[in-house]
């Protein structure tokens, strides 16, 4: 369920790093929460965003929920197929359904992020 | 009922408060009235200020407000329970016949003005520009406002108002003293790299139609977006709508809502379709049921109060549901041919007017016209139309100093020609 | 395990409301719509016709309305009327909206505002020619300022959230003019959505302040949070639980002793018209819902009309213009150089005003206290009634509505949302459906004085026949409702592919 190469918040963001680079997402613990997402307002590249700061928002029909940045950094892709299928993030949120790419600027950061297993036992415990 | 609450008397449901919080003593406000009575006192309020003020008294006031004949259709559908009484349409099962009604309104609208999207109205037009303006400001991400001397003067004070305190700074931008034509070199001067919007109207306060095209283009090449706020919607039957707009804040009072001494009145704002997500305001979408039928709810509610609370496009939460009705009804009912006849007709009738007068500017005008008043001044003028029992014109130096002894003057198809030659002999 | 056997139309028949939710096809006024096809007639021209290319130029002249409807009279009155049975009214039934206060709409109101002189009254005709407009103004602003127990009173806000708006502008202006306008407001975190959207727009950032566990605003908090940055603090009382804040005054004290405003939502002011005045218990500024307590009609959304009431420290504040004595005539004062500016066009909701007016006209001042009494009376009854069958989200009195939540019923698999769709099929609008925020599942009921004994034991009837439903047939429940024009809407579907108008296809 939980990929073991993310990274995950406790605000129910994922971040999977390769070569600097992190790819951010909801969880699907959160787009289950959610229900069913009807628009995600993306971010702007080359936006300095920073860890714990809300960089975009997804929204159902009935909530706007804010996505918290994992990691600081530039953003440097946006998933734009999500503006005609926001759907995406329901049916696939930890592959076809995320959000943006950032180029990290504090690359320590993701250590300080939870491990699969401590996301889904903090998940338990919620 | 107190026996099934297990209380003696109706005050024991008020025991619980404060005694301090308790008003001890009866309001200050007479008894209870009959029916007779209440219309009795309301017949003699509308009778102390009857001159000018019924359909059979002549006035040539616009301004914003305009004396256009109501079909009897327009109150017999209105004063109908089910839409004077219901409920803002949330639970759309029960709600198809407001929410359907405001889909055609959002269509016309859009048909009017030339744009993809309009919104299911606001409080009226003086409030739809601030918020076209801090929609701009949300698109473009900038904040400086630039707003035409041709916009009602009072749009523009509620523009200030609002801008105050949202970190908005406004400018405003002069008029040709020939033309009455927006001062195209001035806005050039005034616009920078931080306009958000280039707010116009027309046809602008002084009547006269403006040249979008060319404002658009300036506005465009700035990277700001053009707003134009129109007063007169009948002038949309005959007049080239905005379509190089980004933006259309609108006033519908025209289409059959009551001049009422200035409201409740019907506003709008329509935009092109990429700027759906920063509109204000209520939206009606259409959708099925889970049976497959066509149906129709609000949409796009995440923008809204409710939802987004401080982070919301607006505080809105009324939009003017029944008086939008009153001119979804006014167009159906003049339709595609009636509204270009209405307006050919109050076009035919100012020109006859203006024809006989002597006016201030050269551009080319629909319903309303500035004129000189001569050696007279505008309030003596209005003082010997109102012995002949007319109402005349508005005095433009109350909003422009400039324009002393000059007066706006308004026609529509309830002007009569007699009542017109009445106003050119004064004048003479 | 239930399942669903019988017909999920037959309602428990033991409940005497009729569910007519007649309804006739009708399809778009453009597709009934056909070339040529005319609904009016306008005058003889009485004077020369003019070609608009000419007088217009040929680049302002519109050729056609693309796609405008053509129709006729009958068709124009048929489409509305047939519209008009897919919506439900207060003419039918009861609407428990909580704090929507939706009561009787008086038809004389109605009639009031359509006199001639009235109605056709010209903003900028001449002041000596708008005398009886600009009294009937007057004395409503007497009226409200009586009833709020407040000094002055500003008619212009065209709705609540927009007096809402011009409320916090005042106490802006207000501090401004003190030397400092402060950085925040307060607002409970029970408040209407409109509360925190409102700070924003006057450039305030807004923190929310927790309520106690008897959800109302605890003092203690509210000493820990206020400061020298606090503006004011936005309360609705009664609050969203339909609960008196007893504590109100000792509120006012502590906003006050630091100098901070005490603002009041009055969305709940049917609570209190006559009984309690917010002037008395510290409130300096305030805002009045004339389509609630004064019974001006909701019209599907609205025209409303949101007056404001504030204590004379803020009266120099006041939008513009204002209404002043001069001599025996009124007139509209302008020079006014601290007011905050225009907030609208014009003065106000005018045909608004005239049927606030006329309501209170028709009550007098023991007609208003009565009419509140019986709100309250309302509200306690069916709350008592239902008790049994929902779980009170909090235990204290309630004043004019009432707040359940969906606890019991959400073990069985249903939520507020699918029990109020299933009320339509009993013949009632639903209440007011997971509001307040902070009851979870929230079922918030408002019958106003309108109701009678036998319309509120028809409600309660149709709500505990519900309760039974969910205990032995949730699965009926939860997809009602079933006796509308249409079944559940997919507002998914309408949200991600946006259709706001139509289109030739």
């Amino acid at each position: 369920m939980y990929p073991e190469n993310f990274r995950y918040t406790k605000e129910h963001e994922w971040v999977k790093v390769e070569d600097g680079v992190g790819t951010i997402g909801i969880t699907f613990h959160a787009q289950k929460e959610l229900g069913d997402i009807v628009y995600v307002e993306l971010p702007k590249i080359g936006t300095i965003v920073e860890q714990g700061k809300s960089f975009a928002v997804v929204e159902s029909v009935k909530a706007a929920s804010e996505i918290y940045a994992p990691v600081s950094g530039e953003v440097i892709a946006a998933n734009d197929a999500l503006a005609n299928a926001p759907e995406t993030l329901n049916s696939d949120p930890h592959g076809e359904g995320w959000i943006a790419k950032i180029k990290l600027s504090v690359p320590d950061e993701v250590n300080r992020l939870l491990s699969p297993t401590d996301y889904q036992s903090y998940l338990g415990a919620e | 009922m107190l026996d099934t609450i297990g209380i003696s008397s109706v005050e024991d449901l008020t025991s619980h408060l404060p005694d301090e919080v308790l008003l001890h003593r009866p309001l200050n406000i007479a008894d209870g009235k009959s029916e007779y009575e209440i219309l009795d006192y309301f017949g003699a309020r509308g009778a102390e200020n009857s001159l000018g003020s019924t359909p059979a008294r002549p006035s040539f006031l616009g301004a914003g407000v305009y004396r256009h004949y109501r079909p009897v259709l327009v109150d017999t559908i209105v004063s109908r329970s089910e839409f004077l009484t219901s409920y803002t349409p949330y639970q759309a099962e029960i709600a198809q016949g407001t929410l359907t009604a405001i889909f055609e309104f959002q269509t016309m609208v859009c048909q009017l003005t030339g744009m993809d999207v309009a919104n299911a109205s606001m409080y009226d037009a003086s409030t739809a520009v601030p918020e076209a303006a801090m929609m701009a400001m949300r698109v473009t991400g900038r904040s400086h406002v630039l707003a035409a001397r041709g916009v009602h003067p009072e749009y523009r004070e509620v523009l200030h108002t609002y801008a105050k305190y949202s970190g908005m700074p406004v400018d405003e931008f002069g008029f040709s003293g020939e033309t009455g034509l927006i001062d195209v070199k001035d806005l050039e001067s005034k616009i920078t790299k931080d306009t958000a919007a280039v707010i116009l109207q027309s046809p602008n306060f002084f009547g006269v139609i403006e040249n979008v095209k060319q404002a658009a283009e300036i506005a465009h090449a700035n990277g700001a977006l053009l707003v134009v706020v129109f007063s007169e919607a009948v002038s949309l039957g005959i007049v080239e709508p905005p379509r190089d707009a980004d933006i259309v804040a609108g006033e519908l009072q025209s289409f059959a809502i009551p001049p009422s001494y200035g409201g409740p009145f019907a506003g709008v704002i329509a935009c092109k379709e990429k700027f759906i997500r920063q509109i204000p305001g209520r939206l009606v979408g259409e959708t099925k049921d889970d049976k497959g039928n066509r149906a129709f709810c609000l949409t796009l509610a995440t923008r809204e109060q409710h939802i987004r609370r401080e982070k919301a496009t607006s505080n809105i939460c009324t939009n003017q549901a029944l008086i939008a009705l009153m001119a979804t009804v006014y167009m159906s009912v003049y339709g595609k041919q009636g509204l270009r006849e209405l307006a050919v007709q109050n076009l035919s009738k100012a020109q006859y007017l203006a024809g006989k007068l002597n006016r201030r500017f050269t551009g080319a005008t629909f319903n309303e016209f500035v004129v000189s008043t001569g050696k007279k001044s505008a309030a003596q003028v209005n003082s010997e139309l109102e012995a002949k029992g007319i109402v005349g014109g508005l005095d433009l130096e109350r909003f422009y100093p400039e324009l002393k002894n000059t007066m706006l003057l308004c026609c529509t198809e309830m002007s009569k020609r007699d009542h017109m030659d009445q106003v050119a002999q004064v004048f003479a | 395990m239930a399942t669903s056997v019988k017909h999920p139309l037959d309602v428990n028949a033991s409940v005497k409301k009729v569910r007519s939710h007649i309804s006739q096809n009708e399809q778009l006024l453009f597709e009934i719509s056909s070339p040529g096809k005319i609904g009016y007639q306008l005058p003889q021209l009485d004077v020369p016709a003019v070609d608009p290319a000419a007088v217009l130029g040929a680049a302002n002249a519109r050729t056609e309305i693309e796609s405008f409807p053509e129709v006729s009279e009958v068709d124009v009155i048929r489409h509305f009327t047939r519209l008009s049975t897919w919506n439900y009214a207060i003419d039918l039934g009861m609407y428990p909206l909580g704090s929507c206060t939706m009561k009787y709409n008086p038809r004389v109101n109605e009639a009031a505002a359509r006199v001639d002189g009235l109605a056709w009254a010209h903003p900028y005709q001449p002041d000596h020619l708008s005398q009886g407009a600009m009294e009937v103004m007057a004395e409503l602003e007497k009226c409200l300022a009586e009833i709020t127990g407040m000094d002055a009173v500003t008619l212009q806000p065209a709705a609540g959230a927009h007096g809402e708006h011009t409320g916090i502008l005042l106490v802006r202006a207000y501090l401004e003019a003190q030397g400092n306008p402060r950085k925040k407001i307060l607002v409970p975190d029970s408040a209407h959505g409109t509360n925190p959207a409102t700070a924003h727009m006057a450039g305030y950032s807004v923190e929310n302040v927790a309520s106690n566990d008897r959800g109302m605003v605890d003092t203690e908090t509210l000493l820990r949070v206020v400061n020298e940055d606090v503006a004011a603090m936005m309360v609705t009382n009664p609050n969203t639980l339909g609960v008196f804040e007893e504590h109100i005054a000792d509120v006012a004290k502590i906003l006050h002793d630091k100098g901070c405003l005490l603002y009041m939502d009055g969305a709940n002011m049917n609570a209190l018209t006559g009984i309690s005045r917010p002037g008395d218990f510290g409130v300096d500024v305030m805002h009045l819902n004339l389509h609630k307590t004064f019974s001006t009609p909701h019209g599907g959304g609205g025209p409303g009309s949101g007056p404001v009431a504030v204590k004379k420290i803020l009266e120099p504040f006041l939008p513009l213009p204002r209404l002043k004595r001069e001599g025996d005539q009124w007139a509209w004062e302008y020079n006014r150089p601290d007011s905050v500016g225009r907030v609208r066009a014009f003065y106000g909701n005018f045909g608004v005003l005239v049927r606030a007016l006329a309501y209170i006209m028709a009550h007098g001042g023991p007609g208003l206290r009565r009419a509140t009494y019986d709100a309250l009376l309302n509200a306690n009854y069916i709350r008592k009634r239902m008790e049994p069958y929902y779980e009170i989200a909090y235990k204290d009195p309630s004043m004019h509505e009432c707040v359940f939540s969906d606890a019991r019923q959400k073990k069985l698999g249903v939520d507020t949302g699918s029990i109020a769709k299933r009320l339509i099929d009993y013949g009632f609008h639903p209440y007011t459906v997971s509001f307040p925020l902070i009851v979870h599942g929230a079922l918030m009921i408002e019958p106003t004085e309108t109701e009678s004994k036998r319309e509120m034991d028809l409600f309660v009837d149709a709500m505990i026949a519900i309760a039974k439903e969910i205990e032995e047939d949730p699965e009926t429940v939860k997809h009602a409702p079933y006796s509308t024009r249409t079944s559940r809407v997919d507002e998914v579907t309408a949200a991600r592919k946006p259709i706001v108008r139509w289109k030739t296809t």
